[in-house]
């Protein structure tokens, strides 16, 4: 028997076969580029240019605010218009710097480098990670290096590379494994050395012959094991995928180095290789456009700050389009502006014309949100409890701790859309700490 | 050149996938499954046990539609729950009821029953059971069948104007005089469902190929109905009775034992009347009264084999299969606390 978690998960139609087998191609920057400053997990990055700059690709225009925040850089050369407040598709208003594209593609000073990563220190590696803007490319975009550098009181033992990819349709990671295994495993092994960990593990589902059989080729005699995964959704969450290659459950609240353990996509395996081995900062990413309503699904390599309604537009659109979305069906969110700029932590482009129909009915108490709950949670009763605004249950409840991986809200046959009422309460928590740390700033004064 | 999307497009949260399941196809399976046992119904009623069920069936849609009209809901008829409920609250009803009985107890498992506590998912007792004792405690007279038909070749026939005999029904007889049971009956009769009863509950068959169904479907889980079946089936036999002399009779007696095979059958016996499978694997399993958890279920229905068996060892029913769901509905938030899963990285607790 293959190895997967043990508790809950599904299985979603996986619809990969129209891009699984399609080459990244390069798509040309556009005219025009519009790059947020958070584009990442924690603070904005402060735009260090201004409106009428020259840059040039991979120079730095967004220098990390603190250690949680990360470096934006150029990804075209050309001159800045102007910058403004626009919606990333996470939903979050930043600072977006916006450049017009001159189309020499002149690099930015000593990038491309050619530097011995063996030759550095894991401190030096950390930095030049961040110094590259990397982040994680497989959704959440948490800072690279902030994972490179684990507490001191936690020892590593082993860095995992996630190339489950379990999301339906998306087959970026897929390609990038086929395609540039070698600069992935460089990267897994730059990853161990900056945490000092013995092992090294790559999870990849076993819908993958073609991933696997290159990334084992790559890793050959390399003390790195390539482990082939069941098929379930969601593997690619980071505790699932710990619990699945070595057994071990992260608990509630903590991190995957609470467990000696440091999870990193392939995707951004690739970024460090790039951003180590190369000087080369994060500036392009590989995207799956796909969907029943995209005429020509591809792979991508797509400069980040491009629109994504370019990229769209490259690819063909059936009108009939019910819904956009960046990301994949099961975590991804549905975007309406044709102008919201590809991000670092984007990996796909759907389209789609069949979409669940939105009408829900009362819970019928099946159980199956329950079963599917990778976490053991109790979707049915949270969403009661956060229906009725009755707090005092979230906590054991385990609201906070939901993944949001979407499961229960899939096989709901009610239609509940379950995992929607957990956004909502935890974002009414941080509303309310908000305005509770204004209120006590305000009793300072 | 950038692409503009068109203004129909829709913005809602995702997941932007689901599963294929939703309530009204949950509910249409549950339908389907129970057509074998409608089927047998009317081959070993006639025409009349049929007519008992659509009856009911449509007196519960009715029902259904004109109290989410007073309500001001939307009307959900077609989602197939009142179906349900009507088609199972007609079968646990001797097949010569008079029709408007069946028509007021399906009002009453719908409105009172169900919508009182708030509608599909609210309800803490399951609304044909609950239906059902309302006739037996409104219309006692009605559910008793002083005659039974002799069951042979009467597909055609009508029951209530049959020339009947009286023919106890096997629950009654593993009550008074257990040991004649198979003096009246064959396992083989009990299972294929050649026996009198209510229209829906005798064949063990039919009833078995329906839950198959809904089983590969996963709509319902084996744990449920296997833990009731087999918890009825070893207490009716280990519970120890007063003999006829007044002494305390038992399993640790040798004499108990003297025919094991008697022994065996007459716990498959049990198993096989009196509506013990059509409660284990149709009303025990309704989703929205019974335990939410795998686990839960399975002692949710251990609990209602251990009333059974006391109703039928030591009550004054033969049956017992109705009140003791209904019994074990009323505890089932108590057992959904107890078998809460562990959440994930949490050490289980002691
Ligand atoms: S979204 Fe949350 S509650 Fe729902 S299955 Fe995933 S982790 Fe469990
Ligand atoms: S899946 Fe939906 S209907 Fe089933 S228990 Fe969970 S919330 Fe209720």
């Amino acid at each position: 028997m293959r190895r997967t978690f043990k508790k809950g998960g599904v299985h979603p139609p996986d619809m990969k076969e129209r891009t699984r087998d399609v080459p990244i191609a390069e798509f040309p920057a556009p005219a025009l580029v519009m790059i947020p400053m958070a584009q990442h997990f924690g603070s904005p990055a402060l735009p260090v240019v201004g409106a009428g700059d020259k840059v040039a690709k991979g120079q730095l225009i967004g220098k990390a605010d603190g250690r949680m925040s990360a470096n934006v850089h150029s990804s075209v050369s050309g001159k800045v218009l102007r910058l403004e407040e626009k919606f990333t598709p996470q939903g979050r208003a930043c600072k977006t710097v916006v450049i017009e594209n001159d189309n020499s593609g002149i690099w930015a000073d000593e990038i491309p480098c050619g530097r011995d990563w063996r030759a550095m220190s894991p401190k030096e590696i950390v930095e030049a990670v961040a110094a590259g803007g990397v982040v994680g490319m497989g959704g959440a975009a948490f800072p690279a290096h902030v994972k490179l550098e684990p507490p001191h009181e936690k020892p590593i033992d082993t860095a995992i590379l996630n190339g489950v990819e379990c999301e339906p349709y998306l087959t970026i990671d897929h390609r990038l494994m086929v395609e540039r295994a070698a600069e992935i495993i460089t990267g897994l092994r730059i990853i161990a050395k900056a945490v000092a960990a013995k092992e090294m593990v790559v999870g990849i589902e076993s819908n993958k012959p073609e991933a696997l059989k290159a990334m084992n080729a790559a890793a050959a005699g390399g003390g790195i094991r390539v482990e082939a995964l069941d098929v379930k959704y969601p593997q690619g969450g980071e505790k699932q995928l710990i619990a699945a290659l070595t057994g071990r459950e992260v608990p509630p609240g903590k991190l995957p180095f609470d467990v000696g353990c440091v999870v990193h996509n392939v995707g951004t395996a690739w970024a460090i290789f790039n951003a180590v081995a190369k000087c080369v900062p994060l500036i392009e990413r590989p995207l799956t456009i796909s969907g029943d309503a995209i005429e020509r699904p591809a792979n991508l390599m797509v400069p980040i700050g491009t629109p994504v309604g370019a990229v769209i537009e490259h690819c063909g659109l059936d009108q009939k389009v019910k819904k956009i979305l960046s990301g994949g069906p099961m975590m991804g969110m549905a975007i309406a502006d044709p102008t919201i700029p590809v991000v670092k932590g984007m990996s796909g482009i759907l389209a789609l014309k069949k979409v669940p129909h939105d009408i829900s009915g009362p819970c019928i108490r099946c159980g199956r949100c329950i079963e599917v709950c990778p976490l053991g949670g109790i979707a049915s009763e949270m969403a009661r409890a956060i229906e009725a605004g009755a707090i005092v249950d979230y906590e054991h409840l385990h609201v906070f701790d939901c993944m949001e991986c979407g499961s229960c809200s899939f096989v709901c046959p009610a239609g509940r859309n379950l995992v929607q009422y957990v956004r909502q309460a935890k974002e009414e928590a941080s509303y309310r700490r908000e305005l509770h740390r204004k209120q006590q700033a305000k009793k300072q004064i | 050149m950038i692409q503009q999307f068109p203004k129909t497009l829709i913005v809602g949260p995702g997941p932007h996938i689901s599963g294929a399941d939703s309530t009204s196809s949950i509910m249409w399976s549950v339908v389907i499954a129970l057509v074998p046992a409608f089927i047998f119904s009317m081959a070993n009623f006639g025409w009349y046990a049929g007519a008992v069920t659509i009856t009911a069936v449509v007196s519960a849609v009715a029902t259904e539609w004109a109290i989410q009209r007073m309500r001001k809901v939307s009307v959900t008829i077609t989602d197939g729950s009142a179906a349900v409920t009507g088609l199972l609250l007609a079968f646990t009803l001797p097949p010569g009821v008079p029709l408007y009985v069946a028509a007021l107890g399906s009002v009453f498992s719908i409105a009172v029953a169900k919508h009182a506590f708030g509608g599909l998912g609210m309800n803490i007792w399951n609304p044909a059971l609950a239906g059902r004792a309302f006739i037996s405690a409104a219309y006692s007279s009605a559910l008793f069948m002083p005659k039974w038909p002799v069951l042979s070749s009467i597909f055609s026939g009508d029951i209530r104007t049959l020339d009947a005999v009286t023919m106890a029904t096997p629950c009654a007889i593993l009550q008074s005089d257990p040991a004649a049971i198979f003096q009246h009956y064959r396992l083989w009769d009990l299972f294929i469902g050649r026996i009198p009863g209510s229209i829906g509950e005798t064949s063990a068959l039919a009833l078995l190929i329906g839950a198959a169904f809904l089983m590969v479907r996963k709509i319902i889980d084996w744990r449920l109905p296997v833990a009731y079946i087999l918890t009825v089936a070893l207490l009716v036999i280990l519970f120890p009775v007063r003999a006829a002399d007044g002494t305390i009779a038992g399993f640790w007696q040798a004499s108990f034992w003297a025919d094991p095979v008697f022994v065996l059958e007459r716990s498959l016996a049990h198993a096989l009347s009196g509506g013990l499978v059509m409660g284990a694997f149709f009303m025990a399993t309704d989703m929205v009264t019974s335990p939410i958890t795998k686990k839960g279920q399975a002692m949710f229905g251990a609990g209602c084999g251990v009333l059974v068996a006391v109703i039928r060892v030591y009550g004054g029913y033969p049956e017992g299969v109705c009140y003791s769901i209904l019994l074990m509905n009323t505890v089932v938030w108590a057992i959904d606390n107890m078998t809460k899963p562990k959440f994930f990285g949490e050490r289980a607790h002691a």
